[in-house]
């Protein structure tokens, strides 16, 4: 196409030319690197390499698949300041995600779907991407529906207490890949534990519906806790945020999907790896 | 000259290249003032290895970060040069130097002060952040918060009620 200027050409005459340049400054690039290279994966001695491979799996698939919901609130959220943290709450489990599913692809390739000769997706895209609803090992608490604004703020606050309780007892793992995750990861679920729990309160005491909505959020949320684990410490903190709120722990009985994952997960996950499916060649 | 002087030349030489790289998404600082920049040396067959820590899991700069510095070392002439990344310990704020420190005031950008400490559970806090922030522009200690994240996720948005002006801090961590 031939191109017409009214004036000399200069770099300003497209505004993306600054992105065109180097493409190694475009952080979305074609070179997108294994985010694990450069770093020794070497599975310690003592450590059963597919236990280590499917517990990483586990903690990996928690962080994708409450990324992808807590995603669905760009430009959705009450107002821009919450927009950009919410986006950042997923941001953080993303990279979580990506270093877990990494991680148990190097400690246990067999756990990698299959893909076509050639195909230039990486282990931990081939995890997120390539596995059917079946084979995800996520809680089922991570997958519901966002609900309102009030329900997301207490799914995210039961969430990261008790991930931020199980990562500080991670930072002493064996496996210093999973070690130094769980390192990083404690900062990270400090700010989304907190964050979750000033608007915990904030709604608690704001008007009769918002705290309304809060206690009907949480009361869904509640009924899948238990898949998250025995852990007292976690237990405490929800105890404090609860009683400093005014809010009584719902009165629910926990649900059981007997190990299965509710209808929710398929229908997210579709989503999500429609485009991945639908090019294994894909180069992005 | 004995080979080792040779060796430690080399590791010298590299690691002048390798702290010139900047930060994508902070221009002003070098790998080596964000602290970045753990350690230069040579592998068994004489390779120069850099070991790098990551600032945030999340961070989209990382991968340029790496290729920044392989082709800025792979142009000073040492082809063989390594990228080794190193997760323990941990990257802080606390890492940045004090000239780093520096040359994020002097563009605008209030740096971090020390990072929280932590021993044992980590407190629960319900209240907002509080920070001892500084107007980069004029120094004044009266600012107000208008944003916990500014222009990247990793600064926070503050305003000065003393000239008014807009800037950005970056968060301790
Ligand atoms: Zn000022």
């Amino acid at each position: 196409m031939p191109e017409i200027h009214t004036h000399e050409a200069d770099e300003h005459d497209s505004a993306y030319a600054g992105l065109l340049v180097n493409d190694a400054h475009w952080a979305f690039g074609t070179d997108f690197e294994d985010p694990l290279a450069g770093v020794d994966t070497t599975v310690p001695e003592g450590i059963d390499a597919h236990e280590l491979a499917t517990y990483c799996l586990r903690l990996g698939d928690d962080a994708l698949i409450l990324s992808q919901r807590l995603s669905e609130w760009c430009s959705r959220a009450p107002d821009l300041e919450e927009d950009i943290a919410l986006a950042n709450v997923a941001l953080d489990l993303l990279g979580q995600a990506r270093l877990l599913l990494a991680r148990a692809a190097a400690a246990d390739p067999s756990l990698v779907p299959a893909l076509p000769e050639g195909s230039p997706v990486p282990p931990e895209d081939a995890l997120a991407f390539f596995r059917d609803d079946r084979e995800f090992r996520n809680a089922c608490l991570v997958e519901l529906p966002n609900g309102d604004f009030a329900e997301t703020v207490g799914r995210i606050l039961v969430f990261a207490t008790y991930r931020l309780s199980l990562f500080q007892r991670l930072t002493s793992h064996p496996d210093a890949v999973l070690r130094a995750v769980a390192a990083k990861g404690v900062k990270e679920l400090t700010y989304h534990r907190d964050f979750a729990g000033r608007w915990f309160l904030t709604l608690a005491r704001g008007s009769d519906e918002s705290r309304r909505r809060l206690e009907a959020g949480l009361a869904r949320t509640w009924a899948y806790r238990h898949e998250l684990g025995e852990d007292d410490e976690a237990e405490l903190v929800l105890e404090q945020v609860l009683a400093t709120s005014g809010i009584a722990a719902p009165d629910v009985r926990p649900i059981s999907t007997g190990g299965r994952h509710t209808e929710h997960l398929s229908r997210l996950l579709a989503e999500m790896q429609v485009v991945a499916r639908q090019h294994p060649m894909g180069v992005w | 000259m004995v080979p080792a002087v040779l060796d430690q030349r080399r590791v010298e030489r590299a690691r002048a290249v390798a702290a010139t790289v900047t930060d994508p998404e902070l221009p002003m600082l070098t790998l080596h003032d964000l602290g970045v920049l753990r350690e230069v040396a040579l592998d068994e067959d004489g390779g120069v290895v850099v070991a790098i820590t990551p600032t945030y899991s999340g961070c989209p700069a990382m991968a340029t970060m790496r290729d920044d510095l392989l082709h800025r070392l792979q142009a000073a002439g040492f082809a063989e040069a390594r990228v080794r990344v190193a997760l323990e310990p941990a990257w802080t704020t606390d890492w940045i130097t004090p000239e780093g420190r520096a040359a994020l005031a002097e563009a605008g950008i209030s740096p971090p002060g020390p990072a929280p400490r932590r021993e044992g559970p980590v407190a629960l806090s319900l209240s907002p952040t509080r920070r001892a922030v500084r107007c980069p522009r004029c120094g004044a200690d009266d600012v107000a918060l208008t944003s916990e994240f500014g222009s990247t996720a990793c600064k926070a948005m503050y305003r000065c009620r003393d000239c008014l002006e807009p800037f950005d801090h970056l968060k301790e961590i």
